[in-house]
């Protein structure tokens, strides 16, 4: 059904075009006069909203240990084959030798990545985050593959509660208790 | 009609040259004696004010490019150019840091652009012409710029222009020259042997006659007016004159000056009359083939056409270098009051600029066919009308 739009025929004044023409220039006048939109940005940075996606990093837990463990599944994941993980194993006299694994070299090719964060999601140690960084730039292409010690230096801390592998006595201990 | 319009623009322009050879058209003191020594001085003293003059007019065009980005900027909403800077200026405490945040060290950055760019040469281009064309737009600004009272001062009670050439047909001289602007624009479309500027360069030719009519049409009172108690109306001091101490003509012919203003737009190629170079349909219209200094002259052509012909609206319809109207700066006061006449003027200048640029910035562009349809069934007879309106009220 088609629907007939009436068009009001326009007053002397509306076809004289001037009005139209100074109600234009008052309003574009009051815009001079308004904030500015632009943010300076190098001066000022834009707030980033909850759950941005930047670089990934790798992060440590509370106790400053280095969460990832090596399984690979965010090399296995990544869409753009940005990550290569090369596992290694963990120091057998350390505190947290029963893990076992943990990666000899991570490395992230900046250039490949396309930030879509699949690595933080599949990742089950949640070692990998993407945060807040979104400006990278270098003067070469080895640069802007990052290694593992800036991935940790990029990551920091994560504050995270839940200790997964603390042992929260001996291992016996839980044992007996759980009989 | 095309070349109807040519010949009377040559024919006017011969006559206004043939009029400025004059004598008695000097900027220099009246009666001046003419020995050998005074020639030079006489001289002298005319190649310092066409220097000034230029001066006055290539600057206030260069600072309109940087106004019209920031005005721009400011009504969207945006800063505008506000991080370009020359280190040693920036280096210089307040200054430096005003500077750059009004954007005028971009002004410089711009220029260095175009003079620095390669600078093509198209194969398939009349390349005679096509070198020609923009100094053909940029020269006639200038030479326009030669007529127009600046200001005022007197001497032996008598009031002087400060002016390079105070010339009899001083207004016939402007408008002829100032229309000339419009060749560069038909020469560049033409030469350049593409679609867009070709097409470019017909609405230009197509609009310049529309609307020439209009302005001369309006102007036609202001100068029946003067003529009442001046010996030479057509002398734009004469009209600048006429309304010291007493009503400016946009107050005594309102019609007149909204004509003239809009016709003014049209003859500057500005929005809402910029459908030479439309870059929307256009590419870029008449400069679409340009690049480099060449357009560089075309873009300072521009916005030297925009000052000179801001300036003649002045001295036409708003009271030239008179502060209000009704009010004149007093003779008592001797050079303070050349000084003030001067400053007078060129704040109305930069009022009038800013004006072309928020109009720039408020109204969208005219269809070619509305601009016609504006120009010959409105404006023409409106200044018909307007024309006869005061011939009766003089005659009567």
């Amino acid at each position: 059904m088609a629907i007939v739009v009436e068009r009001k025929r326009l007053n002397f004044f509306e076809r004289l075009y001037l009005p139209q023409i100074v109600s234009g220039l008052i309003i574009t006048l009051k815009n001079l006069f308004r904030p500015k939109v632009t943010l300076s940005y190098p001066d000022q940075r834009p707030t980033l909203p909850d759950g941005y996606r930047g670089g990934p990093t790798l992060v440590k837990d509370s106790q400053g240990r280095q969460k990832c463990v090596s399984c690979q599944l965010c090399e296995f994941v990544c869409p753009s084959k940005a990550i290569r993980v090369t596992p290694g194993s963990i120091d057998p006299d350390g505190e947290y030798f029963y893990i076992e694994k943990a990666p000899k070299e991570f490395q992230i090719n900046m250039l490949r990545c396309i930030f879509c964060g699949m690595c933080e999601e599949v990742c089950p140690e949640k070692a990998i985050v993407l945060q807040d960084e979104f400006t990278f730039a270098a003067q070469s292409r080895e640069e802007m593959i990052f290694d593992k010690q800036r991935l940790y230096e990029a990551g920091g801390t994560l504050p995270d509660k839940i200790m997964k592998w603390k042992r929260v006595k001996d291992n016996a201990d839980l044992e007996r208790d759980s009989h | 009609m095309g070349v109807e319009v040519f010949m009377t623009n040559i024919l006017l322009n011969s006559l206004a040259l043939a009029a400025a050879g004059v004598p008695g058209g000097a900027a220099a003191a009246p009666g001046a004696v003419s020995t050998p020594a005074c020639d030079w001085v006489e001289l002298l003293l005319r190649v310092l004010f066409s220097l000034v003059a230029i001066i006055v007019v290539m600057s206030f065009a260069g600072l309109s490019v940087v106004a019209e980005r920031k005005v721009c900027a400011y009504i969207q909403g945006r800063y505008g150019p506000n991080r370009t800077a020359i280190p040693w200026v920036l280096a210089v405490p307040v200054l430096g840091k005003f500077l750059q945040r009004a954007g005028l060290m971009q002004l410089v950055a711009d220029g260095l652009k175009f003079l620095f760019k390669e600078d093509p040469l198209p194969a398939h281009v009349n390349k005679v012409w096509y070198v020609a064309a923009p100094v053909i737009s940029l020269a006639p600004v200038l030479v326009v710029a030669c007529v127009i009272p600046f200001g005022v001062y007197w001497s032996n009670g008598a009031a002087m222009p400060l002016s390079v050439a105070n010339i009899d047909v001083g207004l016939l001289f402007a408008l002829a020259v100032g229309a000339l602007g419009v060749y560069g624009t038909i020469m560049a479309a033409w030469s350049s042997n593409s679609k867009f500027p070709y097409i470019g360069g017909m609405r230009a030719c197509a609009q310049v006659i529309s609307y020439e009519l209009t302005m001369a049409l309006a102007v036609l009172p202001v100068v029946m007016f003067v003529a009442r108690d001046a010996e030479s109306p057509l002398n734009l001091f004469e009209i600048g004159r006429a309304q010291s101490a007493s009503a400016w003509f946009c107050l005594a012919q309102p019609l007149g000056a909204l004509l003239f203003l809009i016709a003014l737009f049209v003859e500057t190629n500005r929005l809402p009359f910029d459908i030479a170079e439309s870059e929307t349909d256009l590419v870029s219209g008449f400069h679409t083939e340009y690049g480099s200094f060449k357009f560089g002259l075309f873009y300072v052509g521009e916005y030297g056409h925009m000052v000179v012909g801001s300036a003649l609206f002045i001295t036409l319809f708003l009271g030239a270098w008179n502060p209000l109207p009704w009010l004149a700066w007093p003779e008592e006061w001797g050079a303070v009051a050349a000084v003030l006449s001067v400053l007078t003027f060129l704040v109305k200048i930069a009022a009038m600029l800013f004006f072309f640029i928020w109009i720039r910035w408020t109204l969208p562009r005219f269809r070619y066919d509305q601009a016609m349809n504006l120009g010959w069934r409105a404006l023409l007879p409106l200044g018909v009308a307007n024309l006869v309106f005061y011939m009766l009220w003089l005659g009567f």
